[in-house]
């Protein structure tokens, strides 16, 4: 029996300010993590990934992540990796947790 | 202090404008990142979790007031407001925007520093005793040394592509505080029987995920022919170090495979040619760099304010115990300003403290600071006098906390609060440690004690050698932290051993509670350190104290 697939997104950094980002359906991208467009499998989440490829001037780095899908069917990281990249870093509010009480 | 000269200044002004085109054309889209990652390295711009970091290099971990003040005002205008002291004596910058990085750079320039060389595959920021050119146990000051190994190193042609990074560092006195056993090259300052100086040459040390304890490769080296002898070792590990797998590049995996005595064969082989091809010898080099560390001009008259100060200031008094350290003037101390208030981060200084420092630097350090490998700042010339005045100014900013070589002296990597390769975080637990110790009012009880986290088995928060090291790491998606026992940072450097399974955040607290609880028990009395007593009876009782719970099941 073959494997029961994770959900995958894309996942960032900007290449401007090195802040994490999630790539949408639009095939754009967003600060958010439950903005994130879902592969449901493998060979969806390897064209999304192929296709950033050709995004360098707007990003660095794209790679899939796991996720969780929530309820609501938003994804939320199944790694603490990842989940500490939706917030920032622990000792300061610095980073997304800040610019999500600012915006 | 060295001052740049014409040539220093160029060249890194040159780097700047060579950066600042590069990042032009990355964000035009005419370098990708492949293309730019390798530039960017080059002049210190990493990428981490949540943004750019920009690590700065504090060459041998010397500062002085306005490179202080510099350090603050970039933290000011292109940071958030401060900066962290790293444990190889260089400065991260944690939120820099790319195109900012540039002016950056030039900022640091316009005070003769510079980001060159502290990241990729080439000799890194030579680091040094922080103590140098004040310590009372001092054979010579080794920042004449590493002012020269900074030259001769900074873009040297050849070992730019070296087989992976390479550190060195050095020391002046028989105490080590740079930890010269743990870097790639770890130089000692030595007399001969004929009480002429030199260097004792300790080769391939390291921490990471295969740490070696660094081994004498020449036990005495006359000092002129240091340069053609680190060339020699240098051409050595370029050609000889491996390159097919990145975890065994380093010289410490060189020298552990091929065998001491081969490598010193081959160093001594190459050092016959080098030693010829030297042209200008090391020595008169040394002597012109040596004026800018002339010691300054020590005001010996002594006063009674200090000893009347410490008679009724009991909190001054405490200060003193832990942070103040012998200086070779005995009108002057050594003042070390500790970067950990309870429940702080290591290594965190913010703005406002740096210009804090910075003042008190020059008015009563000689216009000195130095930054320690142990994340800590030092005032290296104050007089004795001066140290009420100093204290009470550290208080006020927050940075007056009496724990120098306590509990809560905690060296701690960024980990994974910032850190791109980090399996745990670092930081909320040296922030626990400390905050739950603090709590429990048993810091100066249990007296001396290094502890030392990494967030990952990269070891840059030196677990290895932490009295009671702690490692982070990922297991199954779970943050996890080992232990090990028995480490040593100094001359009788040892590598701690690995006490048991590890513990997830929540257990690690109260099993470092059980710990020390058995260390004060157990020792033979208040003067034996937590690592004497581990010397002493071994992991056994430490062991069982950390799991209980096993020791029930073997009974």
């Amino acid at each position: 029996m073959a494997r029961e697939f994770t959900p995958q997104i894309v996942t960032a950094n900007d290449l401007l300010l090195g802040d994490a980002v999630y790539l949408t359906k639009a095939g754009t991208w967003s600060r958010l993590h439950s903005d994130a467009h879902l592969a449901n499998s493998a060979e969806q989440a390897q064209t999304m990934l192929k296709h950033v490829k050709g995004q360098q001037d707007v990003i660095v780095g794209a790679y899939l992540a796991n996720v969780s899908v929530n309820e609501d069917g938003i994804p939320e990281p199944a790694h603490f990796r990842e989940a500490f990249r939706t917030r920032g870093p622990s000792n300061y509010f610095h980073g997304k947790q800040a610019d999500a009480q600012s915006s | 202090m060295y001052i740049y000269n014409d040539f220093d200044a160029e060249f890194v002004r040159d780097r700047v404008r060579q950066f600042r085109g590069q990042v032009e054309k990355r964000i035009d889209g005419s370098l990708t990142e492949d293309e730019f990652k390798p530039l960017r390295l080059m002049n210190g711009l990493y990428l981490q979790l949540h943004a750019y970091m920009l690590r700065v290099a504090i060459p041998y971990g010397s500062l002085d007031a306005a490179k202080m003040r510099q350090l603050a005002f970039i933290a000011d205008k292109w940071d958030k407001g401060y900066g962290h002291f790293t444990t190889r004596q260089n400065i991260q910058f944690n939120w820099p925007l790319l195109k900012d990085v540039p002016d950056m750079l030039d900022a640091l320039a316009d005070v003769g520093m510079h980001a060159i060389q502290t990241s990729g595959n080439c000799v890194r920021n030579v680091t040094a005793d922080h103590f140098a050119g004040a310590a009372s146990d001092e054979i010579e000051d080794p920042r004449p040394t590493a002012e020269l190994l900074r030259q001769w190193s900074t873009d040297h042609p050849e070992f730019q592509f070296l087989p992976r990074k390479f550190k060195i560092a050095i020391t002046g006195s028989p105490n080590d505080r740079a930890v010269t056993k743990a870097h790639d090259i770890g130089i000692r300052m030595v007399r001969n029987e004929n009480d002429q100086p030199g260097y004792e040459i300790i080769v391939g040390g390291g921490l990471g995920r295969s740490p070696f304890i660094g081994k004498v490769l020449r036990e005495f080296l006359p000092k002129a022919e240091l340069l053609p002898y680190i060339e020699a070792v240098l051409q050595v590990y370029n050609l000889e170090g491996r390159r097919d797998n990145k975890y065994k590049a380093r010289i410490k995996i060189l020298v552990h495979e091929a065998g001491l005595d081969e490598i010193r064969g081959s160093v001594e082989e190459t050092f016959a040619r080098t030693l010829a091809e030297f042209k200008k010898p090391s020595d008169e080099l040394v002597d012109q760099i040596t004026t800018y560390f002339n010691p300054p001009e020590f005001n010996n008259i002594q006063s009674h304010a200090y000893e009347e100060a410490l008679e009724t200031d009991p909190v001054l008094r405490s200060f003193v115990e832990t942070n103040v350290a012998e200086h070779k003037n005995p009108a002057y101390g050594i003042v070390t300003i500790s970067t950990k208030p309870i429940g702080g981060t290591p290594g965190d200084v913010t703005s406002d403290q740096m210009r804090l420092i910075a003042d008190l630097a020059e008015k009563y350090s000689h216009n000195e600071v130095r930054i320690s490998h142990e994340q800590n700042a030092v005032l290296p010339h104050v007089r004795k006098a001066d140290i009420p005045l100093v204290h009470a100014a550290l208080k006020a900013v927050g940075l007056a906390t009496a724990n120098i070589g306590l509990i809560s002296d905690i060296i701690a990597c960024p980990g994974m609060d910032y850190c791109a390769l980090a399996t745990a975080r670092s930081i909320p637990i040296a922030q626990e440690i400390s905050t739950r110790f603090d709590e429990l009012k048993l810091e100066k009880e249990i007296g001396e004690l290094r502890i030392k986290i990494s967030g990952c088995i990269n070891a840059c928060g030196h677990h290895h050698v932490g009295h009671i090291g702690i490692l982070g790491l990922d297991k199954a998606g779970v943050e996890n932290y080992q232990i090990t026992l028995g480490g040593d940072a100094t001359q009788t450097m040892a590598l701690g051993e690995r006490a048991g399974p590890g513990f997830a955040a929540e257990e690690l607290l109260p099993a470092l509670e059980r710990l020390l609880n058995r260390y004060l028990e157990i020792r033979e009395c208040s003067d034996e350190i937590f690592l004497e007593t581990y010397r002493r009876l071994g992991p056994q009782p430490f062991q069982q104290a950390l799991y209980p719970e096993e020791e029930k099941y073997a009974a």
